[in-house]
């Protein structure tokens, strides 16, 4: 069991798995680099700004669906705080940008716009130390990170669990939305931040930026990807599986399970962190509305839709739920409600394994060759096979527990 | 009764003369002049008059179209002029007519001599509006009228509202007896105003006798006392009428999370529903039976259960029932469900908030000391949450459906084996907490926007409710809605709103930690799964 961690690291995927990841890094940093800024646009190949930004976006909600599914599907903690890890991530970032600004607001001070017009001469306390990119970088990490470890060791510590917990992390969420909405709270209020200008002194609306931050959004899901993997394959996934499905045998053995979630948990508010980081100059805003219950709700459907208990599986739940989002959107608002709400029914009631479940249904594919796992989704994907130890992770097979 | 209104008129006819007698048109002279100080006085001896005459002359005068012309003083409306001493109408308007001008301080004086004469009304309401206002703005003019209709005044509501009045008056005076007779009724007073006015008058400048400063001091502490117990009172009954919300959004809630451990994330709209069905009753009195529009709310209340429970039912035979143990999953199906129906609601209603009135036996209120004022619309609503409790307790406990669900809900398995028919129980429960959920809606209709969204708002809260007070509790749902609407409300008084919300929201969060079951568990012992 001595083996040197690269190396246990490089084996716990199959070499289909990272020739797929190589593919999708060669995709993603070549590719479409290549095809947006080389191809004229009448180019059947060229991919536009848009695409490159929604591309972007959703790489974002990518990572955060498999950091859910990191706690959901292989811890079995439902949350419905993620949305604010997200938010906080994306709000951390955004006072970074809303320094860089400088005095190109609207009111020419080097205060950002929403203090001037609170009439505050200067920046409260908190935003000390704003206007360095490191600073940005821990305080993206440490907020939420900081926040999920002390509320997840007071709520694990006190065993709450389930539906409990789900509905206690929404309390969260919903008190912090609340205290964002304040103006007095010193982060735009209703408004958020937006109207970015620069990234270390970089136009923020150039294509390059655009690229670096699909670049970025990329690197970070197959980073997130690798590590759900290594994870996920080692004896800390076992446990934690373990913990899922019978948490009160697995104290009898002996563990404690508080450091367990603990960890996957607060590892889980930081990787949805960065996601929310690396989101909001793609997007070019952030405001409270991130952290309405709907959205977090919504990441666990990204969750159900691919398959919980398998990294790849919320990969291309978000891929699928986004762009079925920005196709309805567009073309038929007043349905994407319903298509929202009949996709949430059908997934529990029909694929409470999700599309890899179906998938798996299906061809009875030989689990480690389903690389080509592919869903209606355009742009490249990383296929990792499903991992083999995973039973398709439903949570409560054991029946009704009345 | 009669008779003593027909009394009360008699003696205005002697106090005022013959009522139906022309002015003289001598006192309307001096509308003439250019002297606005000889215009008050007209003014007020109009007011004294009181007759119909007069009050047509003023109410001329407000609306800018009172004239002089021809060295008359006349009504003129644009087209023709009536000489306003006589009421007769001239033949021809005369050339050199010109409007009065009026300005701010002859319309304070038209406004109090139009109260002066409601003072002497027949009618107790009018005389008691025009008691009120006359007491928050008592000048040297109108404190002679007071004075002279306190000592008339039989009605006891009136009399009191008019003695503050002259008190207030004779603060200033120079007689000293007066001034501390006055400082001793105010005492009796409940109102903000009147201690801004005994405040300056606690110095020795302003107040030379020391015996009505003392007194002066002592009203002013009855008056805050009195002012601290109504405010209190004041934010019981917020308090008391937020719980009654919180407790009808989360009664339903109760019930459907403890008998089935199903997360209903729809059931704010199962609230929309109700409020929605109370809209549509009420368009359709509007429409049909528009004599009986008071009476809507009343047939709303079984429609807004009926509808609510139906598709409560619908919901549970086709999606909820596959998903009973499976309590994360049910909790996202569910929230399906809500995205649906909110989405229908915009379909069939439109997104925007529809108006839904409250009846008008239910506006207004019973107004306490100072600013602090009961609503109807409050009161009822408390009364109603207690008589659906009232509804589910006798439900539960004293029928055999209620036997049933009790059953369930303490051990499924077992009630199963001893016949009880489990689905259908379920059904019957999911239903009832459905309509309860209607029943709430109706309420909320009453005192919230009612639009496609609106459930959204309250879904955490019930949650919060029934999660403090145990699952499957009513008594525990009951104590938390109370306490958390009472807390909400105190906090709110020095955080202000959005703070003490928050403040409950950690509260709450903090609460869990210390007892995971809740205020009131179920007895008994449980195994963890």
């Amino acid at each position: 069991m001595r083996t040197p961690l690269t190396i246990r690291f490089l084996t716990s995927m199959p070499r289909s798995g990272w020739l797929a990841l190589a593919i999708f890094a060669l995709v993603a940093w070549v590719a479409v680099p290549m095809a947006h800024l080389m191809l004229p646009e009448s180019s059947p190949f060229f991919v536009s700004a848009y695409t490159v930004t929604l591309m972007g976006k959703i790489l974002c909600y990518a990572v955060v669906a498999v950091a859910m599914d990191l706690i959901w599907g292989y811890a079995g903690i439902l949350s419905l705080g993620h949305g604010l890890f997200f938010a906080l991530g994306g709000y951390a970032f955004g006072m970074y940008l809303m320094r860089q600004i400088g005095t190109d607001g609207s009111y020419g001070v080097n205060l950002p716009d929403f203090m001037v017009f609170l009439d505050w001469k200067e920046l409260p306390w908190f935003w000390v130390g704003s206007d360095s990119f490191i600073w940005a970088l821990v305080l993206v990490v440490a907020v939420p990170g900081l926040l999920a470890f002390i509320f997840g060791y007071f709520a694990f510590r006190s065993r709450i669990k389930g539906v409990y917990f789900s509905i206690i992390t929404q309390a969260l969420t919903y008190a912090a939305m609340l205290l964002f909405f304040r103006n007095e709270t010193g982060f735009g209020g209703n408004n958020g931040f937006t109207d970015f200008k620069r990234i270390l002194g970089y136009d923020i609306t150039s294509a390059e930026m655009r690229l670096i931050l699909f670049g970025l959004s990329a690197a970070l899901l197959m980073f997130v990807l690798l590590l759900g993997r290594y994870l996920v394959t080692s004896k800390f996934g076992r446990v934690l599986a373990a913990i899922r499905d019978a948490e009160s045998r697995v104290m009898f053995i002996g563990y404690q399970p508080l450091w367990y979630k603990l960890f996957i948990w607060t590892l889980s508010a930081v990787l949805c962190a960065l996601a929310g980081a690396l989101y909001v100059p793609q997007v070019g805003i952030i405001n409270p509305s991130e952290m309405s219950a709907a959205n977090s709700i919504e990441i666990a459907i990204w969750v159900a839709v691919g398959g919980r208990g398998t990294l790849i599986g919320p990969v291309i739940g978000a891929f699928i739920v986004n762009l079925a989002k920005s196709y309805f959107t567009v073309e038929f608002p007043e349905y994407w409600l319903f298509f929202l709400g009949f996709l949430f029914i059908g997934v529990t009631l029909f694929l409470p394994d999700g599309v890899v479940g179906l998938w798996r249904k299906l061809f009875h594919k030989e689990i480690g060759r389903a690389e080509d796992v592919s869903a209606p989704t355009p742009p490249p994907k990383s296929s990792p096979p499903p991992e083999p130890a995973v039973q398709s992770a439903s949570i409560d097979a054991k029946g009704a527990a009345a | 009764m009669r008779s003593l209104i027909s009394g009360a008129l008699l003696s205005l006819c002697f106090l005022f003369g013959s009522a139906h007698a022309a002015l003289d048109p001598a006192v309307l002279q001096g509308f003439a002049s250019d002297d606005f100080g000889e215009r008050l006085a007209v003014i007020g001896k109009l007011g004294q008059i009181g007759d119909d005459d007069a009050r047509r002359v003023l109410e001329a005068l407000e609306n800018d179209s009172l004239a002089i012309g021809g060295g008359k003083v006349l009504i003129y409306d644009g087209e023709k002029a009536i000489d306003a001493a006589s009421g007769v109408a001239l033949d021809a308007v005369p050339d050199d007519i010109e409007t009065l001008t009026v300005n701010n301080r002859m319309r304070t004086a038209i406004e109090a001599a139009k109260a002066g004469m409601a003072l002497f009304s027949a009618d107790t309401a009018v005389r008691l509006a025009a008691a009120t206002r006359l007491r928050d703005s008592v000048n040297p003019v109108t404190l002679p009228l007071l004075e002279k209709a306190l000592s008339g005044e039989r009605d006891g509501a009136v009399r009191k509202v008019l003695a503050l009045a002259v008190a207030r008056g004779n603060l200033g005076s120079d007689d000293v007896a007066k001034r501390l007779a006055a400082a001793t009724t105010l005492a009796d007073s409940g109102d903000p105003a009147v201690l801004a006015l005994l405040e300056p008058r606690l110095d020795g400048t302003s107040e030379p006798d020391a015996t009505v400063r003392a007194a002066v001091s002592d009203a002013i502490k009855s008056i805050e006392r009195r002012l601290a117990i109504a405010d209190a009172i004041g934010t019981v009954f917020t308090g008391l009428s937020l719980g009654s919300i919180l407790l009808l959004a989360a009664l339903g809630l109760a019930i459907t999370y403890g008998v089935m451990g199903v997360i209903n994330m729809a059931h704010g709209e199962l609230l929309m529903v109700g409020a929605y069905a109370t809209y549509v009753i009420q368009g359709l009195f509007q429409k049909y039976l528009p004599g009986m529009v008071d009476g809507y709310l009343l047939a709303a209340i079984p429609v807004s259960f009926i509808v609510a429970a139906l598709v409560g039912v619908l919901m549970e035979r086709t999606v909820i029932r596959f998903l009973y143990g499976r309590p994360l999953e049910s909790l996202l199906a569910t929230w399906g469900l809500s995205l649906v129906l909110i989405q229908a609601a915009r379909t069939i209603f439109g997104p925007q908030n529809v108006q839904v009135d409250n009846p008008s036996w239910m506006s207004g209120g019973i107004a306490l000391l100072g600013d602090t004022v009961l609503p109807w619309n409050r009161i009822v609503i408390i009364g109603f949450a207690a008589f659906v409790l009232v509804l589910i307790w006798l439900l539960m406990q004293k029928t055999r459906l209620g036997m049933f669900v009790r059953a369930v809900t303490q051990n499924r398995s077992m009630a199963g084996c001893v016949g009880v028919p489990t689905a259908r129980v379920d059904t019957m429960a999911f239903a009832l907490g459905a309509g309860v959920a209607g029943l709430g809606g109706c309420a909320l209709s009453q005192i919230a926007n009612v639009g496609p969204a609106m459930g959204q708002g309250y879904i955490v809260d019930a949650f919060m409710v029934v999660v403090v007070g145990g699952v499957g509790q009513l008594a525990g749902a009951v104590w938390a809605a109370m306490g958390l609407g009472l807390i909400a409300k105190f906090l709110e008084g020095w955080t202000g709103a959005v703070v003490a919300k928050i403040a409950v929201l950690v509260f709450i969060i903090i609460f869990i930690q210390k007892r995971p079951q809740g205020l009131f568990a179920l007895k008994g012992r449980f195994v963890e799964s």
